[in-house]
């Protein structure tokens, strides 16, 4: 788990970077929630569905997705799962049973009753896990995606990372209620509230969820309290709506990786060299899957009419031959990158 | 153009209630087919009454009717064998559904009411009590919810049937519609497919108010990734349904608030449509004229008018809203080389709109007249009966669009 923490936060550090250097176009933290993502995804099983808001790179990377294929994603190169063809952070992967990632906030937490429903319908040892934060509890598919799962008793776990933004909306501006975790005990769901920086507490609590929510077929909603360290996204600056000693407070003292880390040194199972080895191995190979990602091919023009339905009908096959016609007659206006 | 019915205040003579009385439409088909007679009464835009063979004061009660239970005498000959069975079309709609949920254990409907109560149009009445409440599930009110909660069933491997009580709520659903259930195939890159189909009623009914009387095909033709279509008999209901159930694609399928009961011998052999089809209605040789849903039925009911008058139109269902069966059209046109296109949708931003535009592009050389569209009105339709029928392209404006265009 700590292994995993580290990287991502090396990840995290190196791909806000390179947006700011121009190399990918955009890019989104998980600082201070390292906990959440990692010791969640060790607490559920691989053939558990996880429908992700954003902030949750760290369950794909838990589950085996490599420093290559997130790199992949971002520069929306040949090899990108989702063919280039979404934002950098959008992870996607149904190998890994991850759903892509849709920027629409709260809409995925339907989509999870839904998957949980499948499930229990072929009667599977899995559920549905997902995750949103403070902001998404305000969206009316919160709500309605709770009660449905109350009253279809769903397995599905709701983690509601609260880390008090949503861009720039502190929760006293986003809800007057006791956080996120009376609402779900207002619709019927078993609620916990839980340090989201500890990363035992958050693993034992989901481990206790996912038993509850399998065994008995019902829903639960954990509300893990955090603080997003970083700023919502590259196109943003935090700085500007909230005080800078309080970030640095939450970075610092909060830090859930460093928390861990005491712990496991505590225990005598980690110490400061293997620390340094694992932090300057873990930055080597996310930039050279960095330096290789963005060498790669882009995906080839086709790549813009496909998947759109599973065969391609008449309008778009005209669509795609007029936009032939157009590159050969301004090949100049072509970029280089793009292979025809 | 704006040509009224005067004197058609008889549509209040009907019963009241949105839902009529099966038996009563039922007659008048029988009748109408038998007698091979025009039926029907004719009343052109500046007020001169055209005999049809009735003059009676039940004549305007007829008139309507006619409008809905006349479906096309050819469907009847065409489609069905000599063996089939005659069932309604919200029953239509039942057996393909249930046809298929015997296929595919994983074949599920979710919507308001749909369990128990067998739907509010009767289109799953006792598929709960055969498949139980999990595979027949009602939901709570929330559109956008279920509607999301479908699509993560189809992204995990089910293929859920959502029910739009009425297709005016699926506005509410929007948001997954567009942001999800089209884009998802595309954004993985091909990972997730989201093979299910939204359906429900929708069009102009009998006074249910604006807020129930819409039509969204208008509204969802330009999303990308989803197909649409119109289904406007028992035979292509059934056919529709099955075949969107066993795509793909996500699907949505437009059924109509008073088309429900019409009756129509269907063969007992399994079939389905083609999704990307468009029906042939009538040949002909003078004016193509293209249509779906409800409309078909007051163009069928014109073009009795337009052959006693000497016309031939040919009648095209287009059924596939989207994408349009340009080839099937198109051949018309370069047959008839003029179009009338007769739709429900309003005037701006409506199927026709986009069909004019498509047609425009791909058959401009083969026309001989400007394509003519005949829309409901950019209002939203009034409670009012009287005022409601005007909102409705009547089959007298068809007639009179038809032969403004021959001329």
């Amino acid at each position: 788990m700590y292994n995993d923490m580290v990287t991502l936060q090396t990840m995290d550090t190196i791909f806000y970077e390179a947006q700011r250097q121009g190399r990918i176009s955009f890019y989104l933290t998980t600082s201070g929630e390292e906990a959440i993502n990692i010791a969640s995804a060790a607490a559920i099983k691989n053939d558990d569905f996880v429908v992700p808001q954003y902030r949750e790179p760290g369950v794909l990377l838990w589950r085996g997705f490599s420093m290559q294929e997130f790199a992949n994603q971002c520069f929306g190169n040949k090899a990108d799962y989702g063919k280039g063809r979404q934002m950098p952070i959008h992870y996607g992967s149904n190998k890994h049973n991850y759903f892509t990632v849709s920027s629409t906030i709260a809409t995925q937490l339907p989509h999870a009753v839904g998957a949980a429903y499948a499930l229990k319908m072929d009667r599977k040892d899995a559920c549905a896990v997902t995750y949103f934060g403070d902001g998404g509890t305000s969206e009316g598919d919160f709500h309605a995606a709770l009660n449905f799962s109350a009253v279809t008793e769903a397995p599905v776990i709701f983690i509601c990372r609260n880390n008090g933004w949503a861009i720039s909306t502190p929760i006293s501006d986003q809800f007057r209620s006791d956080g996120a975790v009376v609402k779900g005990r207002a619709y019927g769901v078993r609620s916990i509230r839980v340090d989201g920086n500890d990363a035992l507490a958050i693993y034992s609590a989901v481990h206790a969820a996912r038993e509850m929510a399998i065994g008995e077929g019902r829903p639960i909603l954990i509300e893990a309290l955090t603080y997003r360290v970083g700023h919502h996204t590259t196109s943003d600056d935090s700085t500007k709506y909230r005080p800078v000693d309080e970030i640095e407070w939450w970075r610092t003292t909060q830090d859930p990786v460093t928390r861990f880390r005491k712990w496991i040194e505590s225990n005598g199972w980690w110490n400061g060299d293997i620390e340094s080895e694992l932090r300057s191995s873990v930055r080597k190979q996310i930039l050279h899957a960095l330096q290789e990602a963005e060498k790669a091919e882009k995906p080839p023009i086709s790549d813009l009419f496909t998947d759109v339905y599973d065969v391609s009908p008449s309008n778009l096959r005209e669509q795609e031959h007029s936009l032939r016609e157009t590159i050969k007659k301004h090949p100049q206006d072509y970029p280089s990158n793009v292979p025809i | 153009m704006a040509a009224i019915f005067l004197g058609v205040g008889a549509a209040t003579a009907l019963s009241p209630s949105n839902c009529f009385d099966s038996k009563k439409f039922q007659l008048s088909t029988r009748r109408s087919l038998s007698g091979r007679k025009p039926w029907f009464l004719v009343v052109r835009s500046d007020g001169s009454v055209n005999l049809g063979s009735n003059q009676r004061s039940r004549r305007t009660q007829q008139l309507i009717t006619n409008a809905v239970a006349t479906k096309a005498d050819s469907a009847a000959s065409t489609s069905a064998s000599k063996q089939g069975h005659e069932l309604l079309l919200f029953e239509a709609l039942r057996e393909g559904l249930e046809e298929e949920m015997d296929r595919d254990p994983h074949v599920c409907v979710m919507g308001e009411d749909v369990g128990h109560y067998g739907g509010s149009y009767k289109v799953t009445k006792g598929l709960a009590d055969k498949y139980g409440d999990l595979r027949v599930l009602d939901t709570p009110i929330a559109e956008n919810s279920f509607t999301g909660m479908g699509i993560g069933a189809a992204m995990t491997g089910l293929r859920p049937i959502v029910e739009g009580m009425n297709m005016g709520f699926l506005l509410l659903a929007f948001n997954q519609i567009s942001n999800n259930c089209g884009m998802l195939h595309y954004t993985s890159g091909g990972q997730f497919t989201i093979p299910i189909v939204i359906r429900g009623p929708g069009g102009v009914g009998r006074q249910l108010g604006a807020e129930h009387s819409q039509r969204l095909e208008s509204y969802f033709q330009s999303i990308p990734g989803i197909q649409m279509v119109a289904c406007s008999t028992p035979y292509n209901a059934k056919g529709l349904m099955k075949a969107a159930i066993r795509s793909e694609n996500p699907v949505i399928l437009f059924e109509h608030v008073l088309l429900y009961n019409l009756k129509e011998r269907i063969p007992d052999e399994e079939y389905i449509c083609n999704l990307e089809e468009a029906e042939m209605v009538r040949p002909g040789e003078h004016v193509t004229i293209l249509t779906y849903s409800r409309m078909r039925y007051h163009v069928m009911q014109a073009a009795k008018t337009l052959v006693n008058k000497g016309y031939d139109p040919e009648v095209i269902d287009i059924r596939s809203l989207k994408p349009f069966d340009l080839y099937t059209i198109g051949n018309s046109i370069k047959k008839t080389h003029r179009v009338l296109i007769v739709e429900e949708c309003m005037r701006t931003g409506g199927i026709g709109a986009s069909l004019t535009a498509a047609i425009t592009e791909n058959f401009h050389d083969y026309l001989d007249a400007p394509i003519v569209c005949l829309s409901s009105q950019d209002v939203p339709t009034p409670y009012a009966g009287t005022l409601e029928e005007w909102t409705v392209v009547q089959p007298a404006q068809i007639v009179t669009a038809v032969e403004q265009l021959c001329q």
